[in-house]
């Protein structure tokens, strides 16, 4: 095959920017949209807030298959659980799952995993599991190539007792940060909003978050580029 | 050491002779031969009322056409196909296979088979050899859910889109169908649509050529279009023929 083809056949990973924040009464996760083989864009519209139970979702970091493997496995064991238990997994039971599965494997595995959900005893919660397979349980959890950018940033903007409505905009403003600074990260913003009333998820396309340093407003044509700068020269490459 | 321990030959356990000729071998410069890869482009788009999956006829063996009519379209379920890109043995046999496995499972459970089955049997196979089995696959069917599309890697990652190329010509396929794809395509937008953008994988990508092969499934119905394009035919074809006399002796 040809040699400039080979990063397609490199393993799918999702340079990714995944977040997970607590709010006074639930959590709420957040991901960008964008997987990648090497430098092509495999799926723009992905979705890496994955769904284990009613009350638990995950996102996903690092290779694809991996990540798609351990939360198809995590997603059957929660199951069986509810099923025996007759009532909902904990957020706890499902990241000790998650975790179970990544440390028993972790030779095997290439994945970063944020668990948050919430249940009746603990109400919301978030738990970071990254590499190696261990747990941490964080008031706000941040993952993927592109949360290199944002720990300064949680650092100050990150409060105990946020409204639901402010932790979404901090969440939505952290991954467009990101998507702003890091090539692995793009598309568009995903959310889940996970509190003692359900489920809402959101997406937030590219013209709705706002232009960061030296972003330029969107552009139907290259023309219009050229014909909005005031000198009427031709472009000499 | 004494040099008689040295000298008593080995009694059992492995040999690494061989190993270490190989290793010479590709110091040498020496490339092992490679396998009948199929530089494809392998393309599927979920259209009104069904999906509708295309592929090119191209094989080839390094820089040489092995196959110029082959069939990438595989068969999986009366309502499910699959096309395949990769390495030519791995897509047929994991298809196969796994079509196999769908066959009993209707048999058990007297059912039209789901797409969702079928990814997730492609998927566990492909995860479990990490990527060896090079098969990159486009899967599409309609089942009593409604119609799929899936793309699956070889390391086992699958994505759900409402179109979807792959395979060295994806690039090309991909643009086409970045700039003309949109929701409620007909039946024959959609066949357009798909053949168009094999074409440009057939005359834009290398690893891809000849012939276009398309597949519209819809519900209760399946059309397998075999060579629906020839945007390559022969030019000149001897009128003698090129059949040779059986006699050969002198």
């Amino acid at each position: 095959m040809d040699p400039s083809m080979a990063d397609l056949n490199s393993p799918h990973s999702m340079g990714t920017t995944i977040i997970g924040v607590t709010y006074d009464g639930g959590v709420i996760l957040g991901a960008d949209s964008r997987t990648s083989t090497g430098m092509y864009v495999a799926n723009r519209a992905s979705d890496k807030i994955t769904k284990l139970t009613d009350n638990v979702y995950l996102c996903r970091s690092g290779s694809a298959a991996d990540s798609q493997i351990v939360s198809d496995y995590v997603r059957y064991y929660l199951h069986q659980h509810t099923i025996q238990l007759g009532q909902p997994a904990t957020v706890k039971v499902a990241a000790n799952l998650v975790r179970l599965i990544s440390y028993n494997n972790k030779n095997m595995l290439q994945t970063g995993l944020i668990v948050g959900g919430w249940d009746k005893y603990n109400g919301g919660k978030i738990y970071g599991v990254p590499l190696g397979g261990t747990i941490i349980e964080q008031p706000f959890a941040i993952g993927g190539s592109g949360s290199t950018y944002l720990y300064g940033f949680f650092d100050q903007e990150w409060k105990d007792g946020m409204t639901k409505d402010e932790a979404e905009k901090l969440v939505v403003k952290a991954v467009s940060l990101a998507i702003a600074r890091d090539g692995a990260s793009g598309g568009f913003v995903r959310t889940v909003i996970i509190n003692s009333e359900g489920v809402t998820r959101n997406f937030y396309p590219g013209d709705a978050f706002p232009l960061w340093h030296e972003e330029l407003e969107p552009q139907n044509s290259l023309l219009d580029i050229l014909s909005s700068s005031s000198s009427s020269e031709p472009m000499v490459s | 050491m004494s040099k008689a321990a040295v000298d008593v030959p080995m009694k059992g356990g492995f040999s690494f002779d061989l190993c270490r000729r190989n290793e010479m071998l590709s110091k040498k410069g020496v490339q092992p031969p490679s396998f009948l890869k199929t530089g494809t482009t392998i393309v599927g788009l979920i259209f009104q009322d069904g999906v509708i999956l295309g592929a090119d006829t191209r094989a080839t063996e390094g820089p040489i056409v092995a196959d110029k009519n082959c069939e990438k379209i595989h068969y999986m379920a009366p309502n499910i196909y699959c096309c395949g890109a990769g390495t030519a043995a791995d897509t047929e046999a994991v298809t196969d296979m796994v079509s196999s496995q769908l066959q009993l499972h209707r048999y058990h459970t007297g059912r039209e088979s789901r797409v969702v089955t079928a990814l997730t049997l492609l998927k566990s196979h492909l995860f479990s050899y990490q990527g060896y089995v090079q098969a990159a696959l486009v899967l599409g069917g309609v089942d009593v859910t409604g119609p799929h599309l899936h793309t699956i890697y070889p390391h086992g990652s699958t994505d759900t889109l409402p179109f979807a190329t792959m395979g060295s010509g994806s690039l090309a396929a991909m643009a086409v169908f970045e700039s003309k794809y949109h929701e409620g395509l007909t039946r024959d937008g959609g066949v357009r649509l798909v053949t168009e953008a094999i074409c440009s994988g057939i005359f834009n990508d290398l690893g891809s050529g000849s012939n276009v092969d398309v597949c519209v499934i819809t519900k209760g119905q399946t059309e397998y279009l075999r060579n629906h394009q020839l945007p390559n035919p022969r030019t000149y074809i001897n009128e003698k023929g090129y059949a040779f006399s059986k006699k050969t002796g002198l």
